[in-house]
């Protein structure tokens, strides 16, 4: 969204924009009333909704248009990563990965779970791109990979929380977060583990998912 | 060929983050940007010119719910990450501070199950009846008439979701805590008074509700870690031991000195006494959510010089009355009042609420004499640096005497007007309040953090007099707001008054040693021991993933193996730039020998220690000794949410088998 603004212009822009920011804030902020205490887990489910799971559309490698909550996240046990089709570093890996995560997980993807990969880089990751990258991983169904709006995918990177404090590295999408997302939306529960992780163990994460329940103990 | 700064070869990749980092730094500071606003503004503008939510510091907010609440004066409200919205205001110090009862004990015979069917304990795993452990008690089999099973001390703790008030300005958040049998659900779970010489038993069953009536974060999954305990394996509460709803796992406390069946037979090593432990959830992949929820509480030892009794012994304040346990927590609300996690952030989680004991910024009422305060770090992200500060004098720096670190008795006390500890920390200190009688004095934490990242690095982030800019964020209440390190003064950006003292202008008795008499408490056991083995950990961060020495927390990996009984050096590597990271070793404590190369400057830091702050561009090396047990156990950062993204790494102890992997 900014990228054609230098460093400097963007900084100087910092500089002049904080009260216009402030009063909007301010009078978001002291306007509700206190008192009455939303904890109940239809509140808290919503809460989460709104703030990481903006509702953009997504394109999907079979061309079909979807919007990000309502039609992959909500009702779902899903897991989420990043790649982008030129990536060479740490897709690949993650992408590999995963492949053999499916393997594992065999046809609970796709009834069960549901696996999302989405393209960081949209600008240059057309239908065809996305759908020949999807291929070469020989990804089965219940795999989908997505591409879409730049500030549609920046509002789902940063609503999921793959984001780093340090905005140099942040911008960089080589050093792009190799995490994954896994998660069971209407029970609230979400984590994430590494993309690169052993595959067995990754897949063994994302079924905790499908049953919370799970009783483990680990022999020496 | 591309080299980090301690000469080690690097990918050209790291190489490039690591000039980017250093770039970003020298650009704020050569741009200019000298306060905290526009730090946190940087380079997200909307093609509109208009300020979007920082979210690079912070998943909380979302592009567009952008909030610059701006704290009332006095409220003492903290400053948090990026644009995240404050926690509403609450009133400090109107509840007294909740001082947790010493568990009851249950008979044998009445021990339940997850289904509250009579369960006798058994020394193998009981999975019929829904036990999950994962290996029959070690102590018992070892030594029957030493341990004895069932022992003398037995617990029954059935970990609960329950409603409390964290703040009269707040209703009621929901929480998980420990419930045993007789003192309803509390947290911090009770505070168990332990004895060396007196194993004792807790069977925690998991009685939680089910999903989703959890209610936005926290796992009903759990492992129960008892920190810093010579402990075996199986009792020990691994994260990768974990157990649903209507289980139960029976964990074995021998109560036994390091060394009992290995250097210092058949009692151990007195020099290696514990003190100030503490549990708490240990769920692999969930430690934040279930510790944040609630899933906590202290577990204090005892022994024949630290008795608990200030007429015996080392003479240290009597417990529990004049022996306080102290469990800070930060934590954030949304504005209704309700309690908030962070599910989606990789960093750390930064609150602007403080909690002592399950309360926001209690008081307590004190007699004017010394107390023995245990301070525990419960995270999830946050250091401290603890000053007693009196409003009347604000810029005295009022000296206490520091007796142990990370709940081990120091050879002799220190005087500081200041001590730090991060994560899972614990420092116990002697405050002698004969000097304030009548007055009202404060515990205040006045180290800045803004981030997971750790304190606020010195000179990166400088900021300026926030009087200057009425826009600012975090008002500076008392001082003139220029942090020019990571301390401010009293009442400056970023601190918080913790704890309100009211010290009662009636003298009273005391009974307690002095510190300014510097009496003799153990000695450190030595570490000029030839190690078997160097292995060496660095923790890093590749492509956003947390690592150790490359790789990632893996249940089914263990990373390599310790001789049973061996001693061991390990060197703690640090490269993740700006990053401190507080480090966990269970089963024994470690002594740092060298940071950098060189001792540790702070008298402290000469002490036993569990969990060791390794700061940016650090190399720490540490002494080690793996006693008495076998079986599996982790390393892991103590920043939760690092730990809880894979910071962690699983190794196991096996008789005369250690293998001799360098970097592991």
């Amino acid at each position: 969204m900014t990228q054609d603004l230098s460093r400097r212009s963007l900084l100087k822009l910092a500089a002049v924009a904080p009260l216009a920011g402030g009063i909007a804030g301010t009078a978001n902020a002291s306007s509700k009333p206190r008192g009455v205490v939303e904890n109940t887990p239809a509140a808290a489910r919503v809460r989460i909704q709104q703030k990481n799971f903006p509702n953009v559309p997504l394109i999907s490698h079979e061309g079909k248009q979807v919007n990000f909550y309502d039609d992959l996240i909500k009702g779902k046990v899903v897991t989420i990563n990043f790649f982008y089709a030129k990536c060479d570093e740490i897709c690949p890996l993650v992408s590999a990965n995963l492949a053999k995560v499916q393997k594992i997980l065999g046809d609970q993807v796709g009834r069960n779970i549901f696996m999302y990969s989405i393209s960081l880089k949209p600008e240059e990751d057309n239908l065809d791109a996305i759908r020949a990258y999807r291929e070469s991983w020989h990804a089965g169904p219940g795999w989908t990979f997505f591409t879409g709006q730049p500030s549609d995918i920046e509002k789902i990177r940063k609503g999921i929380g793959f984001t780093y404090p340090e905005p140099a590295i942040d911008r960089d999408k080589t050093q792009h977060i190799g995490n994954v997302r896994y998660g069971n939306e209407p029970l609230m529960l979400w984590a994430a583990c590494p993309g690169v992780a052993h595959a067995p163990w990754i897949a063994e994460s994302f079924t905790w998912m499908m049953h919370p329940e799970t009783n483990r103990v680990q022999k020496s | 060929m591309y080299f980090n700064v301690f000469g080690e070869k690097v990918s050209r990749k790291r190489y490039k983050e690591m000039q980017n980092a250093a770039k970003n730094r020298r650009e704020l500071i050569a741009a200019g940007l000298t306060s905290r606003r526009d730090l946190f503004k940087m380079g997200l503008l909307t093609a509109g010119g208009m300020l979007v939510a920082k979210s690079g510091l912070s998943a909380r907010a979302l592009p567009g719910q952008q909030s610059t609440t701006i704290p009332p004066s006095g409220s003492n409200q903290n400053c948090l990450p990026g644009n995240q919205a404050a926690s509403p205001p609450t009133t400090p110090f109107v509840v007294p501070l909740n001082v947790m009862p010493t568990p009851a004990q249950t008979p044998v015979g009445s021990l339940v199950n997850g289904q509250g069917i009579i369960t006798a304990p058994t020394i193998c795993p009981n999975t019929a009846a829904g036990e999950v452990r994962a290996a029959c008690h070690q102590a018992p089999e070892l030594n029957p008439t030493m341990f004895p099973f069932p022992p003398p001390r037995v617990y029954q703790m059935r970990q609960m979701q329950t409603q409390v008030s964290q703040s009269p300005s707040y209703g009621l958040q929901t929480v998980w805590g420990f419930n045993d049998g007789t003192h309803g659900t509390l947290s911090p779970g009770p505070t168990y008074s332990a004895n060396y010489g007196i194993p004792q038993m807790t069977r925690n069953i998991n009685a939680l509700p089910p999903l989703p009536e959890v209610g936005g974060f926290g796992m009903p999954s759990v492992t129960t870690h008892l920190h810093n305990a010579h402990n075996p394996s199986e009792s020990d509460g691994n994260p990768c031991d974990f157990y649903g709803i209507g289980n139960f796992a029976d964990q074995y406390y021998p109560n036994v000195l390091a060394g009992f069946s290995s250097t210092n037979p058949p009692n151990g090593d007195i020099n290696e006494a514990l003190s100030t432990l503490w549990y708490h959830d240990h769920r692999v992949d969930f430690t934040s959510q279930n510790t944040y929820k609630g899933l906590f509480g202290f577990y204090c030892l005892f022994n024949q010089f630290d008795t608990g009794n200030e007429a015996t012994g080392f003479h240290l304040p009597s417990f529990p009355q004049f022996d306080i346990q102290l469990a800070f927590a930060d934590k954030v609300y949304d504005d209704t009042g309700t309690l908030q996690f962070d599910l989606f952030t990789l960093d750390g989680i930064i609150g602007d609420k403080f909690l002592v004991n399950g309360q926001i910024q209690p008081f307590f009422n004190v007699e004017p004499r010394r107390y023995r305060f245990r301070l525990l770090d419960t995270g999830p992200s946050r250091f401290y640096s603890f000053f007693l500060t009196d409003l009347t004098n604000p810029t005295a720096n009022n000296p206490f005497w520091v007796i142990a670190n990370d709940g081990n008795l120091l050879p002799n006390p220190v005087e500081v007007t200041t001590v730090r500890i991060g994560p899972a920390e614990r420092v116990d200190v002697i405050i002698d309040f004969s000097q304030y009688k009548g007055k009202t004095i404060y515990l205040e934490n006045r180290l800045v953090q803004f981030n997971g990242q750790g304190p606020i690095p010195p000179n990166n982030f400088p900021v300026a007099n926030a009087n200057q800019n009425p826009q600012v964020e975090c008002p500076d209440t008392l001082g003139n707001g220029t942090i020019l390190s990571d301390i401010a003064p009293s009442g400056g950006i970023g601190t918080a008054l913790l704890l309100q003292f009211n010290v009662s202008s009636k003298a009273v008795h005391d009974g307690s040693v002095d510190p300014r008499t510097n009496p003799t408490f153990y000695q450190l056991p030595s570490t000029n021991v030839p190690p078997r083995i160097v292995r060496t950990f660095k923790f890093d961060r590749l492509n956003g993933q947390w690592s150790v020495n490359g790789q990632f927390m893996d249940c089914n990996d263990f990373r390599f193996t310790v001789s049973q009984n061996s001693s061991e050096q390990w060197v703690l590597t640090n490269l993740t730039g700006d990053w401190t990271h507080p480090i966990h070793i269970h089963l024994e404590e470690h002594q740092i020998l060298t940071r950098n190369g060189l001792p540790p400057t702070l008298a402290v830091e000469h002490a036993r220690k569990d969990v060791v702050q390794v700061h940016p561009n650090e190399r720490v090396q540490i002494f080690f000794r793996f006693r008495d047990w076998v079986g599996k156990y982790p390393i892991h950062c103590h920043n939760v949410v690092h730990e809880d993204h894979a910071m962690m790494a699983l190794w196991h102890i096996v008789p005369n088998g250690g293998d001799n992997i360098n970097v592991p």
